[in-house]
């Protein structure tokens, strides 16, 4: 794992001394809060419906056992002993108080942590495929270039106030799980001639125009990346629209120029300062690089899964549902559920955090990843310690088996925490998630991918939901927009909305409904939701959300 | 026609804290929504306001937020203020956490 230089250590004990002195200076009244508002964003505090709201990043979601361990302090400390993982591989804490934040920030610095660019008109969190280093179908690791992009980014001086906030992702893989077509700047590496460079897309967003990226260069070679990148902050930096915030985005910009005005003027910048990159990031990847070596990866008899694979149904279910293939035959990606039906999605208790940071260092080689999907991955198991992991995780309240199945919701703060949101978010999750565990369904529905927002920011993903809902004020009242058919991968589409929404009682009638008439029409198990959706499009879905409801109305 | 005014309360979150507090009668601010001043007329109501705004040592984010009377004092129109006087509804915590100990 990427371990701080020292001037990385020295850079963040700084930031943290400065805002230390900002605190006292806002408390003593020397600061107004028109004056202090920006200092705090800079560091990641917001303040939100109830409480203020500290972010921390998790670069490209890769984090020690010991790091795990100090958020669990942290939780324990100075919050309600629990934090929130979120979509952006960051993990927030809800109930800090003004006073104890910079305590909080030297307690991450002394873990190698900070909230540093987790907002703001920044380059936000380096968002990475959370099996990086790990997945079978990997051509390279993406997070030594994620490390890069983070370095360079972090106090970057032209970018520190970009006409709004800027969001980079990497995958390393063909199979896209870091939605990168939904990022300001996606990247995926590709192989080209024997060469390995980088599929660049731009443009792409969620938010209240939501946009699929597009590719403004299919292959920079890979000791480019960076010129290439800067390039196109640069030109989006003086282009893009400052005069409306909800303009503002590179996304808009992209559509409004068209992309492939916005690829000459890249290209024009990328040739003025391609010169000016004169190796020395170059350098710096090596040494990045040697740092995400692999682990030396155990070597011995997977008898003891094998046998509790054949003996055990509840322990196959779940190894069925929440494993994925590692690039080394005998070991496992395991993805830990912070998805209990019924639970916030995306929390982890204090007492969770230390068990999977001793899962990760007893098992997983002292690595632990966040999810985009609200969820933990131990990346590297050996096989014959899946029986110990999987006993551990029941102890601590974490072997749901149901990764990506209907009740793995994504869902944002809504306004249980966010002061932004028009509508709650959690406890529909949560009533869903409920509902399908009585019917003992999601095994047999399957694949299904369900993403809620509290508001039109999409902070919940919900246009790249299979299904998606939306939670809106409508005179007074929350109400939930459906829409199907979105997927966050490499076949990215936007979700189509299904018409008129439903009220809080409405909506997980309503979802069961559409999940009912998908088992009726698909054409087998093998069949995804997904599938049935582009096959059949919207007709028998809408029937069953409007019609049916009509019907027993009557 | 300009909608006719409704009643409002002050509100705003407590500077060092962060959690929702409202301005009293008597300039004080309390985190009890039922004893927060009740505004039933709008010149008052933006002089109320610029009060709070004038306390920033004490307060953030100071604004109207709409109310009607209830038995025992000012209650929320609207669900979000609802959610303000009360807390999050995924955990017992917030409001609702500290008025029941
Ligand atoms: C609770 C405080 C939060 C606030 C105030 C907030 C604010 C916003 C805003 C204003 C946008 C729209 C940006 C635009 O379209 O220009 C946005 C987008 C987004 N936020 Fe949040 N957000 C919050 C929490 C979260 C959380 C908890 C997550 C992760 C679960 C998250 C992830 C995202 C994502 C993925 C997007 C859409 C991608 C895009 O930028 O287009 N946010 N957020
Ligand atoms: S989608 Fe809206 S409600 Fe949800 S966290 Fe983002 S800003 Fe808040």
């Amino acid at each position: 794992m990427y371990s701080y230089s020292d001037f990385d250590a020295a850079f963040v004990a700084e930031r943290n001394r400065q805002f230390r002195a900002q605190v006292e200076r806002r408390l003593d009244g020397s600061l107004t809060e028109d004056e202090f508002k920006p200092l705090r964003l800079m560091n990641g505090l917001y303040l939100q419906l109830h409480a203020y709201m500290l972010r921390v990043a998790i670069p490209y979601g890769t984090i020690s056992a010991r790091q795990m361990r100090q958020l669990a302090h942290i939780a324990e400390t100075w919050d309600k002993g629990y934090g929130h993982f979120t979509t952006r591989q960051n993990i927030q804490y809800n109930w800090p108080r003004l006073k104890d934040v910079p305590e909080m920030l030297d307690a991450l610095a002394e873990v190698q942590m900070h909230a540093i660019q987790t907002s703001g008109n920044t380059i936000r969190n380096v968002t990475a495929d959370h099996f990086a280093g790990a997945a079978a179908d990997e051509v390279e690791d993406p997070r030594p270039y994620a490390e890069l992009i983070r370095q360079w980014s972090t106090d970057h001086p032209e970018f520190q106030f970009l006409p709004r906030k800027f969001k980079v992702a990497v995958s390393g893989s063909e199979h896209d799980r870091a939605v990168i077509a939904f990022h300001d700047i996606g990247l995926r590496i590709v192989q080209k001639d024997g060469q390995t460079g980088f599929e660049v897309v731009v443009g792409g967003g969620l938010g209240r125009t939501p946009m699929i990226g597009k590719v403004i260069n299919s292959f920079v070679p890979k000791e480019d990346l960076l010129a290439y990148i800067e390039a196109i902050v640069s030109v989006y930096n003086l282009l893009g629209r400052r005069d409306n915030k909800y303009k503002a985005r590179i996304k808009i910009t992209v559509h409004e120029h068209g992309i492939d005005d916005i690829r000459e003027r890249v290209e024009a910048r990328y040739a003025q300062i391609r010169p000016t990159f004169e190796g020395a990031d170059q350098q710096m990847l090596g040494a990045i690089k040697s740092q995400f070596a692999l682990p030396k990866f155990k070597q011995a008899a997977t008898d003891a899964y094998d046998s509790r694979y054949e003996n055990d149904v509840l322990f196959r279910s779940w190894a069925d549902t929440n494993l994925t293939a590692h690039r080394d035959a005998d070991h496992s990606i395991v993805t830990i559920s912070l998805k209990k039906h019924g639970a916030t999605p995306g929390d982890a208790s204090a007492d969770q955090m230390r068990a999977m940071a001793e899962l990760a260092e007893l098992y997983g080689y002292d690595e632990l990843r966040i999810s985009h999907e609200q969820n933990v991955i131990l990346p590297h198991v050996h096989k014959s310690d899946l029986p110990a992991v999987y006993d551990a995780l029941r102890e601590a309240e974490l072997a749901t088996a149901n990764i990506g199945l209907v009740s793995d919701i994504i869902a944002c703060p809504g306004m249980d925490y966010c002061a932004l949101a028009t509508a709650r978010s959690i406890p529909i999750a949560q009533e869903i998630a409920n509902r399908f565990d009585e019917l003992k369904m999601e095994h047999d529905i399957g694949h299904l991918k369900i993403k809620i927002s509290g508001c039109i920011n999409a902070c919940g993903h919900h246009h790249v939901g299979h299904i998606g809902i939306l939670g809106l004020d409508r005179g007074g009242v929350e109400t939930y927009q459906i829409t199907l058919g979105g997927d966050g991968t490499e076949g990215a589409a936007l979700g189509t909305r299904t018409g008129p929404g439903f009220s809080a009682e409405e909506i997980v009638p309503a979802i069961e409904r559409l999940v009912e008439a998908y088992m009726d029409h698909r054409e087998g198990p093998d069949e995804t939701f997904l599938a049935a959706y582009r096959r059949l499009g919207m007709e028998p879905f809408k029937a069953a959300l409007y019609e049916d409801a009509r019907a027993e109305a009557a | 026609m300009p909608k006719p005014f409704t009643p409002k309360v002050v509100t705003a979150n407590d500077l060092v804290e962060g959690d929702v507090i409202y301005l009293t009668a008597d300039d004080g601010w309390t985190r009890d929504m039922r004893e927060a001043e009740l505004i039933t007329d709008e010149a008052h109501a933006q002089i109320r306001l610029l009060h709070a705004e004038s306390l920033p040592l004490q307060v953030v984010g100071a604004y109207l937020a709409d109310a009607k009377q209830g038995t025992d004092g000012p209650v929320p129109t609207h669900f979000r203020e609802d959610f303000r006087r009360t807390g999050p509804s995924n955990y017992f915590h917030g409001k609702q956490a500290e008025t029941a100990e």
